[in-house]
Order: C-alpha cells, then sequence, then structure tokens
C-alpha cells in the first residue's frame, strides 16, 4: 500500500499512527477524486454555449439528504480509527527505562534517573539520547524556559516541552539506528538549529554506554551539570510536579 | 401592475445634488458613506496583501537555499511574524468584512447606509492606525515582533522578547481588534434592522447570511482575544504573572485563550469568501444557489463548531487530549462537504460563463477542497502529533488561504464593477489567474511532502539535504509565479482604469445589488424592485424562469404549456 509522502517509523506507535494516516488519505483521494471528476463534468459538460436560459433547479431534498448523511458516517468511521490509535499511542505502559527530557534555549538535555547518565548539548552539537531496543521507554518531558517541540520524525510522533508541565509518554523502538529529532516549536532565536539525535542500541549495548558514566570523574563532570539543570528550573520553573488545572 | 416600489425610507432621494458634504480628499477624510469607507478599506486592505506578500516572497527567497543568507536569523523571525500577521488580520479580515462586506451587505439587502455610519467610520480609522501600529515595529531598535503571529506565552513575555515591537505589535492587535467589534456590531444591526420591504431573512443573498453569520462569531471570539492581549501586556510592563510559570501563571492559559478567538477567526476569514464564490458561482451558471436552505444551515453549522474546536490546535501541548475536540473537528468536514456539492449543483446543467471572476471562484473550488482534505488528518491527534508544526500545516492552512485569496479575486472581479462603475480588462484578469492558480499549487505542493519528511515550520537554515533543497526551490518558484499574478493586478488596475464602463448589470446577476447603478447613488437607490425571492434583480428581469424545487419542470415557455 502506497505511504502517501508518510513513512512508517520505527516505533510500535508510529506504525499504527502511519497505517491511519494511509487509511485517512485513500479516503482523501477518494472524495478528492470525486469532486474533481463532478467538477470538471460541471465545468466541460455545461460551458456556456449561447444565452439560453438553463433550467432554475435550486432544490433536490434526497440528494442534498444523501451528501449529509453518508459525510456523517464517514467522520464517525475516521474517528472511530483515531481513537483506537490514539489509545494506543498515549497508554502509558510498564516501563524499566526512564529518561527525563529538559529542553531549553536552544539545546537538550537527557537525565536517566537511577544511574549516573546524563547528556547535555546545544545547537548543532546534537546531543543524543541512547535507548535500547524493543524496551518501553519512559518520556518525562519539559522545558526550562520557553515552549519547546520534542519531534522524531522516525517515531510520526512530538510533543510539547511546557514550561512548568512534565509531560509523560512511552515509545517502544523496534530497531536500532540512530535518528533525526529537531524542536518543532518556535523558541527564539536559535530555534532552526536545536537538534539532537536518537541512538536505538541494543540492550546490552545501551548498559554499557551507561557504565561509561560510572568513572569518578564523569560522575562529578554529571552531578554539576545536574546542579547547574536545577538552578535553572528552580529560577525559571515554580514547580515541576504534574499539572492538574487543565485536563491532566 | 407595478413592479417597482419606492419604499418610504428611500422616497425622494435623488442622489447627488442632494449630498452637501466636503469633495475631494477632505470627503474621504470625513465621509460615513458605507461605500466610501469600504473603498478606503478595500485600498487599504489591499496594499496589506501586497505588503505580506513582499514578506513572503523574502522568506520564499531566504528557504531557496539550506543555509540561506538573504537575512538574518533574527530578521527571519520578524519576517515571518509579520507576514502571518499582516495577511491574518491587516489583509484577509479587514478585506473580507471591512472592505466588501461594508459595501456590498447594505445594498445586497435594499438599505440606504449602515446602521451606524459614525462607528463604521471609526472602525475603518482605528484599522488604519492599527496597521501602522503594528508594522511600525519594524523601526524600532529590536525590530517588528518576532514571536510568531500566534504570540505563544511565555516567549512572548518581556523577559524572551523585550523590544518595542511585540507591545507595538500587541497594541495594533488591540486597535484591528476593537475596529473587528465595530464592524460586527454595525452588520448585524444592519442585516437585521435595515432590510427593505419584502426581504425577509429567508431571502437574504448567501453572502449576506454569510456575513451576519461572519458578525456573530466576530461578537463571540474577538473580545477574548482582547481580553487575552491585555493580559498578554500586563505581564510584559505591570509585573502581573498570568502566563508565567515564575509567578505561578499557566503558560498555556494563553493558548486556550488565543485559539478560543483563533479557530473561529479561520471561520469568520473563510465564511465571507464562501459567500462570495456562491454568489460568483450563481451569476455565473445563470442558475440559483443550489440547496440555498442548506447552503444557510451549513453556514450556521460551521459557525457553531467552530466555537468547540480550537484545542485541535494544542493536541501536541498532551494537556487536551479530548476526543471531543476531534470529533468537534472531524464533524466541520460535513457541512463543509455539504457546500462543496452545493457548488457543484449549482454549476449543474447551467451555463457555466468562465469569466475571470469564474475562472478564480473555480480556483477557489479545487484549492479549498485540497486545504480542506488536508485538515481532516490534522483533526485527528495521531495524525497531528507528526505533522504539527511542520511544512504540512504551513501547506494546509496556505491551501486554504490562497483559496481565500482566489475568492477575493473572484469579489473583485465581480463586485469591482459595481463600486467603480467600470470592468476590469478580462484578458489581463484571466492571465492574472492562470498565475495565481498555477503559482498556488506549485507552492503549496512541495510543501505537504516537506512536511512528511520532517521540516519544521518557521526555520531560517535547514538541513543541506538535496531533496529538501529541491522541494523548497519548487516552492519559491510558486511563490515567485503568485508574484507575478499580483503584478499583473496591479498593472489591470492601472490598465483599465476608467477604461471600459460596466452599466448597471454586467454579468446578468440575480441579487438586488445589481438593480441599482453603478456606482450606486449617495444613498443606494433610487427605487427598489418587488422583493419575493432571494434574486429580486433576476425575477425582474426574467419573470418567466423562477426557481424549481425538485421533480419541477418549468423555465422555457413551450414546456411550462405542456405541463397546463
Amino acid at each position: 500500500m502506497p505511504g502517501f509522502g508518510a513513512s512508517a517509523g520505527v516505533t510500535e506507535s508510529s506504525k499504527s499512527a502511519f497505517h491511519l494516516w494511509q487509511g485517512f488519505s485513500i479516503g482523501a483521494v477518494i472524495i478528492g477524486a470525486l469532486v474533481v471528476v463532478l467538477m470538471l463534468w460541471a465545468i466541460v459538460r455545461y460551458r456556456r454555449k449561447g444565452d439560453r436560459i438553463p433550467e432554475q433547479h435550486q432544490y433536490h431534498l434526497p440528494l442534498e439528504v444523501i451528501y449529509t448523511v453518508v459525510p456523517i458516517l464517514i467522520v464517525f468511521g475516521l474517528f472511530a480509527a483515531t481513537l483506537v490509535v490514539e489509545n494506543k499511542a498515549t497508554a502509558n505502559p510498564k516501563t524499566n527505562v526512564v529518561v527525563n527530557v529538559n529542553a531549553f534555549q536552544w539545546g537538550w538535555q537527557f537525565l536517566y534517573p537511577g544511574t549516573n547518565a546524563l547528556v547535555y548539548g546545544q545547537t548543532t552539537q546534537s546531543p543524543i539520547m541512547e535507548i535500547p531496543v524493543n524496551t518501553n521507554v519512559h518520556i518525562n518531558l519539559t522545558s526550562t524556559d520557553v515552549i519547546h517541540g520534542f519531534y522524531v520524525r522516525a517515531f510520526n510522533f512530538s510533543r510539547y516541552a511546557l514550561p512548568g508541565v512534565v509531560n509523560q509518554f512511552t515509545i517502544r523502538a523496534q530497531s536500532t539506528g540512530t535518528f533525526f529529532g529537531q524542536c518543532t516549536q518556535l523558541c527564539g532565536l536559535y530555534h532552526s538549529l536545536m537538534f539532537f539525535r536518537v541512538k536505538v542500541v541494543t540492550p546490552t549495548q545501551y548498559a554499557q554506554w551507561l557504565s561509561t558514566f560510572n568513572n569518578p570523574a564523569d560522575i562529578a563532570k554529571a552531578a554539576a551539570a545536574l546542579a547547574t539543570t536545577n538552578a535553572e528550573l528552580a529560577s525559571g520553573v515554580a514547580s515541576k510536579t504534574s499539572y492538574t488545572k487543565f485536563g491532566r | 401592475m407595478t413592479d417597482v416600489l419606492d419604499p418610504p425610507v428611500h422616497a425622494e432621494h435623488h442622489g447627488h445634488e442632494e449630498h452637501h458634504g466636503p469633495t475631494g480628499i477632505l470627503n474621504w477624510l470625513t465621509s460615513t458613506d458605507h461605500k466610501v469607507i469600504g473603498l478606503s478599506y478595500t485600498v487599504t486592505s489591499v496594499i496589506m496583501m501586497v505588503i505580506g506578500g513582499l514578506f513572503a516572497e523574502i522568506i520564499r527567497g531566504q528557504l531557496a537555499t539550506p543555509n540561506g543568507n538573504l537575512v538574518s536569523l533574527a530578521q527571519y523571525n520578524e519576517l515571518f511574524t509579520m507576514h502571518g500577521s499582516v495577511m491574518i488580520y491587516l489583509f484577509a479580515g479587514p478585506f473580507a468584512f471591512g472592505a466588501l462586506a461594508n459595501i456590498m451587505v447594505p445594498i445586497q439587502i435594499g438599505a440606504p447606509d449602515m446602521a451606524f455610519p459614525r462607528l463604521n467610520a471609526l472602525s475603518y480609522w482605528l484599522y488604519l492606525t492599527g496597521s501602522i501600529t503594528m508594522l511600525s515595529g519594524f523601526f524600532t531598535a529590536g525590530g517588528a515582533a518576532n514571536f510568531g503571529w500566534v504570540g505563544y506565552a511565555p516567549l512572548s513575555n518581556s523577559l524572551n522578547t523585550p523590544g518595542a515591537g511585540a507591545d507595538l505589535w500587541i497594541g495594533g492587535l488591540l486597535l484591528t481588534g476593537f475596529s473587528a467589534i465595530f464592524t460586527g456590531v454595525n452588520l448585524v444591526a444592519t442585516i437585521f434592522y435595515l432590510r427593505a420591504p419584502g426581504m425577509t431573512m429567508f431571502r437574504m443573498p448567501i453572502f449576506t447570511w454569510n456575513m451576519l453569520v461572519t458578525a456573530i462569531l466576530i461578537l463571540l471570539a474577538f473580545p477574548v482575544l482582547t481580553a487575552g492581549l491585555v493580559m498578554l501586556y500586563a505581564d510584559r510592563h505591570f509585573g502581573t504573572h498570568i502566563f508565567s510559570v515564575a509567578g505561578g501563571g499557566v503558560p498555556v492559559l494563553w493558548q486556550h485563550i488565543f485559539w478560543f478567538w483563533g479557530h473561529p477567526e479561520v471561520y469568520i476569514l473563510a465564511l465571507p469568501f464562501f459567500g462570495m464564490v456562491t454568489e460568483v458561482i450563481a451569476v455565473f451558471s445563470r442558475k440559483p444557489v443550489f440547496g440555498y436552505k442548506g447552503m444557510i444551515f451549513a453556514t450556521l453549522t460551521i459557525a457553531a463548531l467552530s466555537l468547540g474546536v480550537w484545542a485541535h490546535h494544542m493536541f501536541t501541548t498532551g494537556v487536551v487530549l479530548l476526543p471531543f475536540f476531534s470529533i468537534m473537528s472531524l464533524l466541520i468536514a460535513v457541512p463543509t462537504g455539504i457546500k462543496m456539492f452545493n457548488w457543484i449543483g449549482t454549476m449543474w446543467r447551467g451555463q457555466v460563463w468562465f469569466s475571470t471572476s469564474m475562472l478564480m471562484a473555480l480556483g477557489f473550488l479545487f484549492t479549498f477542497l485540497i486545504g480542506g482534505l488536508t485538515g481532516i488528518y490534522l483533526a485527528s491527534p495521531p495524525l497531528d502529533f507528526f505533522t504539527h508544526d511542520t511544512y504540512f500545516v504551513v501547506a494546509h492552512f496556505h491551501s486554504v488561504v490562497m483559496a481565500l485569496v482566489l475568492g477575493a479575486m473572484a469579489g473583485l472581479y465581480y463586485w469591482g464593477p459595481k463600486i467603480t462603475g467600470y470592468l476590469l480588462n478580462e484578458r489581463i484578469g484571466k492571465a492574472q489567474f492562470w498565475f495565481l492558480f498555477i503559482g498556488t499549487q506549485v507552492f503549496t505542493f512541495p510543501l505537504y511532502v516537506l512536511g512528511l519528511q520532517g521540516m519544521p515550520r518557521r526555520m531560517a537554515v535547514y538541513p543541506n539535504d538535496p531533496q529538501w533543497k529541491n522541494l523548497n526551490d519548487i516552492s519559491t518558484l510558486g511563490a515567485v509565479l503568485i508574484g507575478v499574478s499580483t503584478i499583473l493586478f496591479v498593472i489591470n488596475v492601472i490598465v483599465s482604469w476608467k477604461k471600459y464602463p460596466a452599466g448597471d448589470n454586467p454579468w446578468d446577476a440575480q441579487t438586488l445589488e445589481w438593480f441599482t447603478t453603478s456606482p450606486p447613488p449617495h444613498h443606494n437607490f433610487y427605487r427598489l424592485p418587488q422583493i419575493r425571492s432571494e434574486r429580486p434583480t433576476w425575477d425582474h428581469n426574467h419573470p418567466d424562469y423562477r426557481s424549481l424545487h425538485h421533480g419541477e419542470h418549468e423555465g422555457v415557455h413551450e414546456v411550462k404549456g405542456a405541463h397546463e
């Protein structure tokens, strides 16, 4: 089946979102083609041929009812499919790996609670978030200043990093590789350079990678970086607790 | 039998000689005539369109290469912010309800003027001063506003965006907002109270109906924006913390306020152009609007739904993921689809006359179809997650707004002769149409692909990927074609200046405005025809061709005789 410009991506939910995309696209192409054919037929067949005044038909109730009711049915079909996929994409299953993602002007910080791992990088330094394959990875996403957008095309997913809010979601990558990520929400001067990477590795490689943070010098460095971040958080963000006023 | 009546309100008006006001520039400055004010609005808003278009051309020039250095990163942020702001706040809305509705609605319902002529003048002057205020940001030290046309907090607070440009943006928006509110009040009062005898609600032209619904939407939505802007200003200068986390505020609250205005605003912009196109298609198919009543109910449904869909702009915030907003957004496709089929039904078995105006309307249909279909994806949260803030969204709403530009041109070519008394050149008009129509598709199509390939919006520079560069170049070419079409329009206005006298009804049109002279006299009508349907001028000119219901066949005399 054609992808209609999108691609399946590498996570479980990116694939179901892609299938939903295909479904919507097939509907759009069929309806779009129908309308274009009707339009072209009207334009060509009924183009002006003289000064004769055509019959002044204004109402055709059965026809009007049909093109009201059929779209309503289609819309409810699309909505049902949307609900199924959305519930999958926003489910928060049990996870063993947690990454706290902090967005800031203009870079990213990836903190792995319970370990010594901390990755930090600005603009084109493109910091790398490393995660294990075929594992549920729980992301806690927040921002220290303005609103940023956490977007990885290979995941067919994006979520705002909001100051004062911790947005939580789970990703489960199904193949290894390094994937491009970028801030999608305008965040000031260097918005167009706010890159990051997601590197999906095997669980063994992941454990190995985590252990590289375990030598004392690195731990000290990480602790210092964490202190800086916490200071930033304290100055810019009053509370990191979940947000209850609207929705969640 | 008399088929023309002189209602008391219009009696004994003999036009020019009773208009003893000042003339020339002083007339323009002091006039409360809705046609003069409307013309000021038309000229000002078309100039705004050209300014906004110029910004767009610079943006596309910058994106022609991945590491473009036509403008700096900072200038780029100012340019797309002001491009969006000028096009939405200063062109599309004011052109629809300040220019064409201001001129046409009173004439379409047989009124001598708007209900509150001086308030109408105030609307225009607020709009003009607001526009100048917003644009003057470019002349401040820090430059113009640079946080996008949506001004999301906390990027728009005084810490992240110090400069006066942002304050001028807020101030300009407040002024034009009040201008819109006053015009809304005026339109509602005019339509409810100043209709001519016989002009019942269900005999009003579709354009007037759409303007009534638009005006009601303005009254519901714009005060919310005004309130939000005051809060934003207070956060910037008076030490409040409504949108800042540090003081216990909620940044997302701005998005709720903004989009509670912003989504109805989409229909405030679109409905007037739907109305224009409806009139144009009916006239140039020589048929009544197909499903006239269904069209009105579809408009009312769109307006009602539009008030309950704002959070579909906020699915990726993660804090309002309610299925309610998804189904409400998807449902808007239904009344919109009804309109699309009604437009086709209007052409069906008609005599489709390819005037420039009709070509523009047909261009609208196709472009709006693309924009409408791609909008359905965005109503589905899982699909919105991966297209939000990418060029897919940019392409979607540019298909929609470029359709509105085509609709605006359909309106200008159709009503221009009524307003000025002179026709525009059809040859140049058709050339303009092809540049505009093809340019629009060449401009938007690559952007859909770019968005799906992951290019975020609002990027001054982008990764050096040859495919991205090619797609951006094609899009830039499209923008150039659109630019050429704008130049052709300006040339057309100059070339056709007072050259082709139009006469009262050059298109054999149907509604009341075509019954009076072109341009109409001071109080619009010397006399009115009997109004017994939504097509009084048509009924007057073609008394034997009334509208038919399903199953009826009259139309030509011989057939009529056979039925009897």
